[in-house]
């Protein structure tokens, strides 16, 4: 594939997850080294052996998972590698003064003395930024630099793009939020499966036509018909957009197999990056480190035909029992320090719940609370009819509590153990996994193939071991297994991170249905779009209080982006 | 008592300098983020090579000599963890039993069971004006090691907190990837590191059979390793701590043998084992009061792949 990125432009690069946008710009970077292909930088051919390479020829990244020493300081982050010294020691003050100066010339505020795991998600995201400019970036590459932002934060981190393109530099932007990439792009290049399907300028297309040329014709003719209600509509608005979450993906493919580009007129341009054949089907040259994997298409099929299903429209649905009722939840996070800090929840039968918020605001020690994996400090509730204090995971389990955690491979699975064997976990001393104290072989091999066929695992088979399978399908094992047992109330921490669109798709829908059965579902999400896409009603946390509730009818993004930033419920 | 205490403190300046080099080299190989499980083994090799060298050089050389040995074993454990990724603390223990079985061998192989044959020792140095001094007067009449003992905490120190070099090692075991984004290179700053460590730990070791023994016996150094992997976390992986909970066990251990000499109607109260227990029940106690502060360096042990985040 070739890319031509030219000066004094925003460039933004979509595509699927495993599309080969991230490997392209670690080519661009030195991070990763092309098989074949050239990168040419201000019209020379240049080879990029290391980061430091890339930085001497003025290009910068900010990476999706930040590169920061979180027990440094600000100034230190950033003048490290190159750091001012006076008589051979480190001078710090004059590494505050610098970074100061720099944060001051392109108007950041910042405080460099400040130490970075004391700053919010966003500031630490302006220190990357600040680290690549104060290198004397010309090129600026932001990988997905929104997923972990609030509306208003990536609003702002859009005002700093536009003001470093007014200054001639060039900003690549590498995203997956299509509405967000129309409103601030010069120059759209859409990727598919380690090729450059499409540049297009924001005027001349759409959301739809951007989604459309990512995912490829037959997937898209599939989203549609899922949309058939209202709601589904939404949904699947919400999944176009959802495209390219970052996965060990399903569509494992060669993200590309060399690359060339030049600069002139021209800033940088990548040709010759090659992946897969023009039917799509891999290329006989394939890398043996990406094994192929099921095709999307086919996974979306299936996912979307359960989609398609009729479920029950918010609003016509009566309030079910109360399933979980808690005032004043206290408990301490990991740190010690307290996270919950006197949260009041319901949830219903038959309800999403969905708890928004940025990271770190308590959701995690909530799902944990509720799950019996974390203890009260204080206050009180009623779970599934018995008192929430002193409950053990066991006994939620007993009561009728599913849990999809946030971290499938700690928390969910033993990765070396086979698919069948996992997907008994929690219920391998009862039928049909167990006759008596003995494994029941044949009752657990029948179950764990009706589920995997159910849930469009793929392979669909038992005998794997689960770490064969990609992230999407271990997470449909994990769902599977979860909802095999009927919880009466299912507890599920980021269930989509990290899977491709089709498997988003599907568990999406199993919630859906998990739903229309009655189960109260809490999904606690960092994904906003998720969060509304799903939930019938939003609790807001920040910093371990509720600030803010909202139902269906209601969602208004902007203010839910102030309640997770902390504003007080003052006209909600 | 002015007598007894200036006693304590002469023993303890003498017993600290293996403890404090081993434990400062603990901290530089993981404030990098490389397991120092291996120090004992380290001294251990140290402590043979500078017995046997001395036979043949003078004796200050002789602790160049085991200075290498110990960096030798640290390249291996590099080797195992920077550049195959092994599991740092199974290459940190094997490299334990390999000097421990290795230094029996030889020992026994060249010399007898009952250790090398005597050697020089490093001369005390004698400071007359500080002598006359109370309490003062037990800094004087020690090897050098000493000296250096209580000299390169502070440099050490420096090194991490005010040199970029020390903010880059210090980077280099919390975030990695970050200093690879950055364009240094992580696997230099740890081969640093870790033959650095290796270097402190030999010396430690040389010391042992230079000053406080005059030769190398079987079992040395008999835990000491150790001892200063509890100093360095005790310290909270900072050269000062290391260096302040190091002296405090050598403090300890000349506590007990102080008690034993200077009060022999003690031994009729209180068993023998509970004086020999003392260093190490103060240790847990004091343990016990420190609190949960975690100051571990982040990716301490992690092996570092430059395609993973």
């Amino acid at each position: 594939m070739s890319l031509d990125i030219r000066e004094g432009e925003l460039l933004a690069v979509v595509g699927e997850n495993g599309a080969g946008k991230s490997s392209l710009m670690n080519v661009l970077y030195g991070l990763y080294h092309p098989d074949s292909g050239e990168v040419s930088v201000g019209g020379k051919s240049v080879r990029l052996k290391s980061p430091r390479d890339a930085i001497a020829l003025g290009i910068g990244m900010v990476h999706q998972h930040f590169m920061l020493v979180p027990t440094l300081t600000v100034a230190e982050n950033v003048v490290l590698g190159r750091e001012p010294t006076r008589r051979g020691l480190f001078d710090w003050e004059r590494a505050v003064k610098e970074v100061a100066a720099t944060c001051e010339r392109f108007g950041f505020v910042l405080d460099p003395r400040a130490r970075v795991d004391t700053l919010t998600v966003g500031s630490q995201q302006k220190v990357e930024i600040v680290k690549a400019l104060h290198r004397g970036a010309r090129v600026l590459i932001l990988d997905e630099p929104t997923a972990v932002l609030t509306p208003q934060e990536a609003d702002e981190l859009a005002r700093v793009m536009r003001g470093l393109v007014a200054q001639g530099r060039t900003v690549v932007l590498i995203s997956h939020k299509l509405k967000e990439v129309l409103g601030v792009a010069d120059r759209i290049a859409v990727m598919r499966r380690g090729r450059l399907v499409a540049e297009v300028r924001p005027s001349e297309t759409s959301a739809t036509a951007l989604a459309a040329l990512m995912v490829g014709e037959s997937q898209r003719a599939v989203m549609s018909n899922a949309a058939a209600t209202p709601e589904e509509k939404l949904a699947s608005e919400a999944l176009l957009e959802a495209v390219g979450f970052p996965a060990q993906g399903d569509n494992g493919r060669p993200a590309q197999h060399g690359g060339e580009a030049h600069l002139g007129d021209v800033l940088l341009e990548a040709t010759g990056l090659q992946a897969l054949g023009d039917n799509g089907r891999t290329a006989p040259r394939v890398s043996e480190k990406f094994p192929g994997g099921a095709l999307l298409e086919t996974t979306g099929l299936q996912a979307l035909g359960d989609n398609g299903r009729p479920v029950p429209r918010v609003g016509e649905k009566p309030p079910g029992d109360l399933l979980l009722e808690a005032t004043g939840l206290q408990a301490l996070g990991d740190n010690g320090c307290p996270a919950l800090r006197g949260v009041d929840l319901t949830v219903r039968e038959g309800e999403i719940v969905g708890i928004a918020g940025v990271d770190g605001n308590g959701q995690r020690e909530l799902a944990e609370v509720l799950t019996g994996l974390r203890s009260l400090t204080a206050g009180s509730g009623t779970l599934l009819g018995r008192p929430l204090k002193g409950l053990t995971p066991a006994e939620a389990r007993a009561r009728g509590v599913g849990h999809v955690p946030e971290d499938r491979l700690r928390r969910a699975v033993v990765k070396a153990l086979s698919v069948e064997e996992n997907i008994a976990l929690g219920r391998h001393s009862g039928p049909p996994f167990a006759k008596g104290m003995w494994i029941d072989f044949a009752g657990r091999r029948e179950r764990a193939q009706s589920l995997l066929a159910a849930y469009d695992v793929r392979p669909p088979e038992p005998t794997l071991p689960l770490q064969a399978l990609s992230g999407g399908n271990q997470q449909k094992v994990v769902v599977a297994r979860e909802l095999d047992a009927r919880p009466r109330l299912l507890v599920v921490v980021q269930p989509t991170r990290g899977l491709d669109i089709g498997a988003v798709t599907q568990v999406h829908a199993r919630l859906r249905e998990a739903r229309a059965q009655g189960t109260g579902v809490v999904l606690v999400s960092l994904d906003l779009e998720e969060v509304l896409a799903l939930a019938d009603r939003v609790y807001v946390l920040f910093e371990g209080r509720v600030t803010g509730q909202f139902t269906r009818p209601e969602y208004d993004e902007r203010e839910l982006g102030r309640r997770m930033l902390g504003a007080e419920q003052a006209h909600g | 008592m002015l007598e007894i205490l200036h006693r304590l403190l002469f023993a303890t300046l003498d017993a600290a300098p293996a403890l404090v080099f081993a434990a400062l080299g603990a901290v530089l190989s993981e404030r990098a983020g490389v397991v120092a499980v291996g120090v004992e083994g380290m001294m251990r090799v140290g402590a043979f090579c500078a017995a046997v060298a001395a036979l043949v050089m003078p004796t200050p050389a002789a602790v160049g000599m085991g200075m290498l040995a110990g960096a030798a074993l640290a390249a291996v454990h590099g080797f195992l963890c920077i550049r195959w990724r092994s599991d740092q603390v199974v290459s940190g223990i094997a490299l334990n039993l390999v000097a421990l079985a290795g230094g029996t061998f030889l020992l026994e192989t060249h010399f007898g069971p009952n250790g090398t044959p005597p050697i020089q020792q490093l001369p005390p140095l004698h400071w007359p004006e500080l002598a006359s001094v109370p309490l003062l007067g037990a800094l004087s009449g020690h090897a050098a090691p000493t000296y250096l003992a209580l000299l390169l905490p502070l440099l050490l120190q420096g090194m991490l907190t005010r040199t970029p070099l020390g903010l880059r090692l210090r980077a280099v075991g919390d975030k990695p990837h970050a200093v690879a984004t950055l364009g240094l290179s992580v696997p230099a700053l740890r081969w640093g590191a870790v033959l650095g460590g290796g270097l402190l730990a030999g010396l430690g070791g040389a010391v042992l059979s230079t000053t406080v023994l005059d030769r190398f016996e079987q079992h040395t150094p008999a835990g000491l390793g150790f001892m200063a992997l509890a100093a360095m976390v005790f310290g909270r992986w900072t050269p000062m701590g290391a260096f302040a909970a190091a002296a405090f066990f050598a403090f300890g251990n000349a506590l007990r043998i102080g008690l034993a000499s200077s009060a022999p109607g003690l031994l009729e109260l209180v068993p023998q084992g509970v004086l020999l227990a003392l260093p190490y029940l103060l240790t847990l106690l004091v343990l016990t009061f420190q609190g949960q502060r975690n100051s571990t360096p982040a990716s301490l042990g992690v092996p570092y792949e430059q395609e993973s985040r």
